[in-house]
């Protein structure tokens, strides 16, 4: 079992820019709900170049309103296109991929804003992947199959939670709880124990389960030693170990 | 018996003679002669390409080809309308229509694009009542449909609906019903709609009776179902050999139908994981037991919310299996080696890319037989590293040296590695490589994948289906042209330099006939540059290319028999064009296109 991680060093460019986002975006739009933006620059050898072929789905799902404004972390005060250092999911969806709504007369800014941020990561001198707005259609796999899987695509942070010696899975989704408080009270109504209370020094000293979770890199953590936020990002699935198992997890700093 | 057949011939010159003093001619008579003789030759040829070649020698054998042809393929539903369908083959037992191109299924056309199968259904319903199969792909129906067809064939046997909308329970429910000679009703990766006032159950709606099923397939229909009336379905379906469970199928509930149903071939498991509900009562009642007795398996799949510790159970089938997939089941390589090292006989294997460079390296130990293979991603998002690389693929390569087709998405690959594919599997008909990274290079020499592809339309000769990913410029595509001769689709992504390497797929491939390309910059020059070879083709997709309308107001002018459809979802977009699907068509621009499609002409 790892130790618990220390918080790890993240230039995460693209959540830091700030673009005038349209306020206003029409929700009956062509009859269809059909809208696309499409503006395409054919790279230069051997560079990364910003494409997107982005385009909004039918009007039956549901349209996010995202501005890609900066999400103020918890004791900063952030202008728009700072660069600063910060612990992953400390910004609303540092990694992941933002649809980009933007009807006609904002494809200009879109542009801009993808022209500036890639200037940014020139200056920063930090290989950081190309700005991660959502192309549909891509990879090609079919929608069917993307839901099958532990995808947060926007609705929903589902992870699987299983508990030692109950053969049977649960999913639930992260995004519903606000805090470990909630996600904890909600795992303890599910498989109908106790969790107890949870403290950096001892752990879930006092109870008979310990929850713990795998993240993204395949470690096993005790549930409650990172920021709510860095968890929701990086938890793959969660398991309720019994007591004594979770011992050698970190706990405390 | 040679007596006889002079006699029949006698007696139709004789009748033809008659008919000589009415004004016909004594070659009428033995036309007919002839004709009865190549239709009763006719019916041995199967194959549709034999069928289209013997059609096209002259009238008597087009007339003949025509009356015995039972089994009619149409790869684009708006090539031809119902009624010329109908008109020209009168004796059709067994129909395939396939409607939208495939890129529909990534959200790049329109919803209501069309492909809807209403008008085809009431022109069989009329012309067909002894129709037996239907095979529909990528087309939008509706439950009247489905009612339609199940009061109108009497003798219906078959229904495949692959990567098919538009319908729900009720429809099913019709079809399960009143088909009482149903053999085969599969259902593939096709959206199941599901209100939930209006689900039907569709299960209980199969006669009482002992039924003929052969084939049970839903998979992919995302609602509950009658469990109870599934199990009591299987008990009395004693030919049933193909089942293929929803994810609301839980371990337990496979495990009474595994134990009604020893002789089955095919089987998805569901959910391959227990609900609460179940899990109070339940001890494992041995599921390797189950699996073991059904001596016959050799197809696999399902695990949709698979609880690993209960893998194992499948270990005394995988000495038989010959395909297995796990395409939904999230294992690491640990857990894949337990089972796949027992898969000796496997050929056809779909796992996540969970199973790491580690797990593919293991196929490539044991499956010496594998033919196909598709590896999927279980982040389906651009990433710097993922779990399978150039050396799972390397490994594979190794050790599978009879693979005939490959799907592979990973978020990094070098052309070493595809080049050693190309060498070392040599049967490659289908080579489908996705990296997740648009624009990517070879992370190690930092060149474009060019090379890679190269070798494999050099050296897989009889490679028929290729897509292309990463960095490519326009040698790739040249590669392609020069190389590709048997190529018949052709994938494109976000690659490419100038119109130049279309132009060399255009003049090049000779057998091109489907042929997709999205976020490319090729443009005018080169749409012009295929003018000698649209109609061979079943259609070309260009989304997000460099056309102009004019450029395909001149293509419409130039070939009247293409149908141009030109998708512009923004109003305004002024002479560019968004997306464009040509496609050939006997019977003109069709009337059901939605809004945002204008057809040119």
């Amino acid at each position: 079992m790892r130790r618990q991680k220390g918080p790890s060093l993240h230039m995460t460019w693209s959540c830091f820019l700030k673009i005038n986002a349209p306020h206003s975006h029409s929700a009956s739009g062509p009859s269809n709900g059909w809208v696309s933006v499409s503006h395409s620059c054919p790279p230069t050898r051997g560079t990364f170049s910003f494409k997107a072929a982005v385009t909004a789905t039918d009007t039956t799902t549901k349209v996010k309103m995202e501005s890609r404004s900066v999400i103020y972390a918890n004791h900063l005060n952030l202008k728009a296109t700072e660069l600063r250092l910060g612990l992953p999911g400390t910004t609303e969806e540092p990694k992941k991929e933002k649809t980009v709504h933007a009807i006609r007369n904002n494809k200009r800014q879109v542009r801009q804003t993808s022209e500036e941020s890639i200037s940014i990561s020139k200056a920063s001198h930090v290989h950081t992947p190309p700005a991660k707005a959502k192309i549909v259609g891509w990879p090609p796999i079919r929608s069917y199959r993307k839901n099958s899987l532990q995808e947060s695509e926007g609705d929903g942070i589902y992870v699987k939670v299983s508990m030692d010696g109950a053969p049977y899975l649960r999913k639930i989704d992260l995004k519903l709880y606000m805090g470990y408080p909630q996600l904890l009270k909600a795992l303890e109504t599910m498989f109908k124990l106790t969790i107890g209370e949870y403290s950096e020094r001892e752990g879930y000293k006092g109870s008979e389960y310990a929850p713990t979770y795998e993240d993204k890199d395949g470690d096993w953590m005790l549930v409650g030693d990172v920021p709510w936020d860095m968890f929701k990002t990086s938890c793959k699935r969660l398991r309720i170990m019994k007591a004594s198992e979770a011992r050698g997890l970190g706990c405390g700093v | 018996m040679r007596e006889r057949e002079r006699e029949r011939e006698r007696e139709e010159v004789s009748e033809s003679s008659s008919s000589k003093s009415r004004g016909g001619s004594c070659t009428e008579g033995l036309e007919n002669v002839l004709e009865n003789v190549l239709e009763n030759v006719l019916n041995f040829l199967t194959s549709r390409r034999d069928r289209n070649a013997a059609s096209l020698v002259c009238r008597s054998w087009y007339r003949a080809e025509a009356l015995t042809r039972s089994d009619l393929f149409i790869g684009n539903c708006y090539a031809l309308s119902p009624r010329r369908a109908t008109a020209r083959f009168t004796r059709l037992k067994s129909l395939t229509v396939k409607g939208k191109p495939r890129f529909a299924d990534f959200d790049l056309m329109p919803p209501d694009w069309g492909a809807h199968f209403a008008p085809w259904a009431s022109a069989l319903a009329q012309a067909y009542p002894w129709l037996e199969k239907l095979h529909l792909k990528r087309m939008s129906l509706t439950d009247h449909d489905l009612s339609l067809l199940a009061d109108s064939f009497a003798g219906f046997r078959e229904l495949l609906l692959v990567c098919c909308e538009g319908f729900g329970t009720p429809g099913l429910a019709a079809v399960a019903s009143k088909c009482r000679l149903l053999r085969v009703l599969e259902l593939v990766e096709s959206v199941v709609e599901v209100e939930d006032d209006e689900v039907v159950d569709w299960i209980s709606s199969f006669p009482d009776t002992q039924t003929t099923l052969e084939s049970l397939v839903f998979d992919c229909v995302e609602c509950p179902i009658n469990f109870d009336a599934l199990e009591a379905l299987v008990a009395r379906s004693p030919s049933l050999t193909k089942l293929r469970l929803n994810r609301y199928v839980s371990l337990p509930q496979l495990y009474r139908l595994m134990l009604r149903a020893p002789q089955l071939t095919h089987l998805g498991t569901g959910s391959f994981s227990s609900t609460e509900a179940a899990a109070v009562s339940d001890q494992d009642p041995g599921y390797a037991a189950a699996f073991e007795a059904c001596r016959s398996l050799v197809c696999l799949s399902g695990f949709r919310e698979i609880w690993v510790d209960y893998l194992p159970a499948i270990y005394p089938v995988c000495a038989n299996l010959t395909s297995l997939n796990l395409s939904y089941a999230d294992v690491n390589a640990h857990q894949l080696k337990s089972v796949i090292r027992h898969c000796h006989k496997l050929q056809t294997l779909w796992v996540l890319d969970s199973i790491c460079d580690e797990g593919l390296q293991a196929v490539a130990a044991t499956c010496k037989d594998l033919r196909e293979l598709r590896v999927f991603p279980v982040v389906a998002r651009e990433e710097t590293e993922g779990p399978v690389s150039e050396v799972g693929f390397e490994a594979i390569s190794q050790g599978c040296r009879k693979l005939e087709s490959i799907l592979f998405f990973c978020q990094r690959m070098t052309n070493a590695a595809v080049v050693a594919m190309s060498k070392n599997c040599p049967d490659l008909v289908v080579f489908r490589l996705c990296i997740i990274g648009r624009y990517r290079p070879d992370p190690v020499t930092l060149e474009p994948m060019d090379e890679g592809f190269g070798a494999i339309v050099m050296n897989c000769k009889k490679l028929t289906r290729l897509a292309v990913s990463g960095l490519l410029t326009d040698r790739a595509f040249e590669y392609i042209g020069k190389y590709g001769k048997l190529v018949r689709t052709l994938s494109v992504a976000f690659n490419g330099d100038t119109d130049l390497g279309l132009k060399y797929v255009l003049e090049g491939c000779p057998n091109l006939q489907k042929l997709e390309i999205r976020d490319s910059p090729f443009g005018d020059v080169a749409l012009r540059s295929g003018l000698h070879h649209y109609y061979n083709m079943r259609f070309l997709w260009m989304s997000t290319c460099k056309l102009t309308r004019q450029a395909c107001q001149e293509v419409a002018r130039a070939l009247p028999r293409l149908v141009l459809e030109v998708i512009n979802s923004d109003e305004n977009a002024g002479d560019d064009i968004q997306t464009l699907y040509m496609y050939r068509s006997l019977d003109g621009p069709r009337r059901d296109a939605p809004r945002v499609v204008t057809i040119l002409h």
